[in-house]
């Protein structure tokens, strides 16, 4: 039964064992404190319990006391919150040049899309030692993508993205939980992570590839007529979008922003929102007619120009369908967990 | 003939030997003149019976949710009537018992007494205050009994304004009314506490149980408004489809996060001050002494109030704010973790070279004093960031809350409700069963919510209906409805014995703890308006020396 009975959950990021060294250098000081004031409630409570004749001394208080208590608990809190911001900021922090993994959560899936191309459904597979950021949004409602081997957890929201990286350490098959609740099988929307050695991983990698999101993003691109405007000089009717991402950019309303992918992506769906300085507001918009995943594909379609990086696979973009949802089920998408549905 | 109370659970206690004395139970009969009553403490008796109605209402859910979490499949009920349990089961606890409970029952029936007024500034707005909560409480019923709500007590959107075929708008309506009956009672007491106090009773001789009330006053004055507007904004999105917070419309889902928990942060702090201010009056009773650190508790409980409206965010580190922002709400998050510090070892501090006694109003308060600091440091795990990211959404914070909610906010209650019971009924209860039923329930409470801090570090997310695909979970679910069930039976014991007093328990003297504070200056139960003569204070608070003198024979502790 025992075996049956773990405590801790298994360590397997890079983020776990940090986590849990916080967690017990917390369980330490705290378990201190409560037994300082549970002793010295016991302590007090047996030792001046009532007795016949003998008064209770009346004491009015103490200000050394008082500074005294709450000066080395506020220098305790101080320090936990240092080491919780520290290793938050780790968490964060996604390296530069982590894998990056598309998620689109809808109730009650979790839909990842691989930049190589690999599609899964409530499976995520990754290799032991590379980080791999995540890049999430949600077609309805807010969830959120939780793995407890790595200590991780962000929200998934509609409307935007958020993200989420880590590094697996240990092979092995890890619960991934919606840990926002969203709707009737919120508890059904849960899958696997599967940590791989590197070989095992390549070999799963090579299955079936459907070609690298950003070449269905250039398809895309040329589909929607969007390089008609954005044209690689300097003489189209939109700003050029070689070099932009992750650079600033001047808006017309005299504001900076970074080109990240939240903008990216707020410039396909709601163009006229923070338009670039020196350009009409003449893009339409597209919210209703690409999907998330489309978005996605567009958004590493524009970074992969911007990154200067050789488009890997390139050349196979031609075999996949731009038709969103309907794709789903194509390539090498893994069984489905009993209770999932795919639309 | 016997007074009717409109509530046919309830017999009447009837004073045979006290037959010629008017007190305010017997001061007028018949069901209208208590629907009708401007008397603080008859209203405070009207809530009593409410909120004891819906704290069962709300403990069923829970047992219905427990039962379903024996075993791991999804097989006592449906996964959406699952979802509506824990909805109701936090709607009905929250807004309709743990926010009223105090304040409106021992709050409304004690406040003018220790300071030595009449009753509150308005009588008649008290009265609206119960039927308001009455109106939303019975809105609520009908919301629940034709389909109730699915939400989660947090009403997320935009699932709550796009996504369910709820009743979101009727529940909403309910929890809006009831909100102003808690804006109303907080207004009568700020006022209160102002304008009414005796000759002699300063600021810095109240009973620190006025000053709690008093900081939970200002937060339901300046909190509760905001939630008003923000489920008038969701129904507005829900009805209207204007678009505040569902991105698809143009709005932002962590708006309504930030106005939902502006308000329902604070609000933890609406369940637990007054509940402080209970067991600090406790305290001083059983250990015969004053308060250690008079000044520094009165403050802290301002402190937190302060303090409470700046920390909302710290419920949203994972829901995509940015880092920065997460940091200076963690920061503030420590700052006012530190005056409830204050409080605990202030209280543990006024034991020292006390006597003290163990009566059940102090078993209770030692209770809390344990349940309240492991809910208090465990929300130190929560506060730093690196940790609530493992953690948050998972039953290690629904065990953190229900230590402070339940283990702080109920036991608070129920020792009070014991401590005044002579003075609210005029008669004793039966020591021995009370005792006991306050060790069934902090074993039973222990049972339930312990296990749940190990379930949210493995990593069990909260609200879920099925765990089929984590049967390691099980055992500690087990433990964790067992707990429930011993739980369960720590709590009706008390309505069966406090009922059985009403009747059989001895008549109470005026004073039976020979507890300080003027709401034992007088009858028991009081008169209408409470004092024959305005009292004149010329003692600070707890000047248990005095009462304890030798020249004055030694009056023994009722048993």
């Amino acid at each position: 039964m025992l075996n049956n009975f773990p405590l801790w959950p298994d360590q397997a990021s890079t983020m776990a064992s940090r986590v849990d060294a916080l967690y017990i250098f917390l369980l330490l000081v705290t378990g201190a404190m409560a037994l300082l004031v549970f002793a010295c409630v016991a302590f007090f409570a047996a030792r001046f319990r009532h007795r016949p004749g003998v008064r209770a001394e009346q004491i009015e208080g103490s200000n050394a006391l008082e500074i005294t208590w709450s000066a080395i608990p506020f220098l305790i809190f101080m320090a936990i919150f240092g080491w919780g911001a520290f290793v938050f900021f780790q968490e964060r922090t996604p390296p530069a040049d982590a894998a990056e993994v598309y998620v689109v959560a809808k109730q009650w899936m979790w839909k990842v899309e691989h930049a190589e191309g690999q599609r899964e459904i409530n499976e995520l597979h990754v290799p032991v030692g590379r980080d791999v950021k995540l890049i999430m949004t949600s077609q309805d409602v807010i969830h959120s993508f939780y793995i407890p081997a790595f200590r991780i957890k962000q929200d998934v929201l509609p409307g935007r993205y958020t993200v989420e990286w880590f590094r697996a350490t240990k092979p092995g098959v890890y619960h991934l939980f919606c840990a926002e609740y969203c709707g009737t099988q919120h508890s059904g929307m849960v899958g696997s992570i599967v940590v791989q050695q590197p070989a095992d991983y390549e070999a799963w990698m090579n299955g079936a590839s459907t070609g690298p999101l950003s070449a269905s993003g250039e398809k895309i691109f040329a589909e929607l007529g969007c390089s008609t405007c954005h044209r690689s000089d300097t003489q189209g009717r939109g700003p050029n979008l070689q070099g932009v991402f992750g650079k600033p950019v001047q808006l017309d309303d005299g504001r900076t922003v970074t080109a990240d992918e939240n903008y990216l992506r707020e410039s396909i769906l709601d163009p006229g929102s923070k338009r670039v300085k020196g350009f009409q507001p003449i893009m339409p918009t597209f919210q209703g007619l690409v999907s998330e995943e489309q978005v996605n594909d567009l958004v590493a379609y524009i970074k992969a120009i911007s990154l200067s990086k050789p488009i890997n696979g390139a050349k196979t973009s031609a075999n996949r369908a731009v038709s969103g949802d309907s794709s789903d089920t194509e390539g090498q998408t893994p069984p489905l967990p009993s209770g999932s549905k795919v639309q | 003939m016997q007074p009717t109370i409109p509530h046919p659970m309830i017999p009447q206690p009837v004073f045979p030997e006290a037959a010629e004395q008017k007190n305010y139970l017997n001061e007028k009969y018949g069901a209208w003149s208590w629907l009708m009553t401007t008397d603080h403490k008859r209203i405070a008796l009207l809530y009593l019976l409410s909120i004891t109605f819906f704290f069962f209402i709300g403990g069923f859910f829970a047992l219905l949710i427990r039962l379903e979490l024996l075993t791991p499949a999804g097989d006592l009920v449906q996964a959406d009537t699952y979802n509506k349990l824990f909805t109701m089961h936090g709607m009905v606890m929250v807004f309709f018992f743990l926010i009223p409970s105090i304040p409106a029952v021992l709050g409304n029936f004690l406040v003018p007494m220790m300071i030595g007024a009449k009753d509150l500034a308005f009588p008649r707005i008290n009265l609206l205050s119960w039927y308001l909560y009455i109106i939303g409480g019975a809105l609520m019923m009908h919301c629940m009994l034709t389909g109730g709500v699915d939400t989660g007590w947090t009403f997320y959107t935009p699932f709550s304004t796009g996504f369910t075929n709820t009743k979101i708008v009727e529940a909403g309506i309910a929890i809006f009314i009831a909100g102003f009956s808690s804006i109303l009672t907080g207004l009568n007491f700020v006022v209160t506490i102002h304008r009414m106090r005796a000759p002699g009773m300063t600021w810095s001789r109240l009973p620190l149980f006025i000053w709690a009330h008093y900081a939970t006053s200002i937060i339901q004055l300046l909190g509760t408004p905001v939630i008003a507007i923000t489920i008038v904004l969701v129904a507005a999105e829900r009805a209207l489809h204007l678009g505040i917070f569902d991105p698809k419309l143009g709005g932002d889902p962590l708006l309504f996060q930030h106005l939902f928990w502006f308000y329902s942060h604070p609000a933890v702090y609406i369940m637990i001050l007054p509940s402080m201010g209970v067991i600090t009056e406790i305290i001083a009773c059983f250990s015969r002494k004053r308060i250690f650190g008079y000044h520094f508790v009165a403050f802290s409980s301002i402190a937190i109030a302060v303090f409470g409206f700046l920390v909302w965010a710290h419920h949203m580190f994972v829901a995509g704010i940015s880092v920065y922002s997460a940091l200076v709400f963690s920061f503030l998050s420590y700052a006012v973790a530190l005056p409830s510090a204050i409080k605990v070892f202030n209280w543990t501090a006024t034991l020292y070279k006390g006597s003290i006694h163990y009566d059940a109003p102090m078993l209770y308060a030692f209770g809390f004093l344990g349940l309240f600091t492991i809910g208090g440091l465990t929300g130190l795990f929560l506060s730093a960031l690196g940790i609530d990211v493992h953690v948050t959404d998972t039953y290690f914070v629904v065990a953190h809350f229900h230590y402070i909610m339940v283990g702080g906010a109920v036991m608070g209650y129920l020792g009070g409700i014991h401590f005044w019971w002579p003075k609210i009924s005029g008669r004793l209860y039966p020591e021995g069963w009370a005792r006991l039923a306050a060790l069934i329930v902090f074993i039973g409470f222990n049972l339930t919510f312990f296990p749940q801090f190990l379930l949210g570090y493995m990593g069990m997310p909260r609200r879920y209906y099925d765990y089929s695909h984590m049967p390691e979970f099980q055992i500690l679910n087990v433990m964790s409805t067992a707990g429930a069930t011993i739980l369960g039976v720590g709590y009706l014991l008390p309505m069966v014995y406090l009922l059985w007093s009403m009747r059989r328990g001895k008549p109470a003297s005026e004073n039976p703890w020979n507890a300080a504070g003027l709401e034992w200056k007088t009858a028991s139960p009081p008169p209408t308006f409470n004092f024959d003569e305005e009292p004149v204070v010329t003692w600070e608070a707890y000047n248990y020396d005095e009462l304890d003198a030798p020249h004055k024979e030694e009056v023994p502790v009722a048993k």
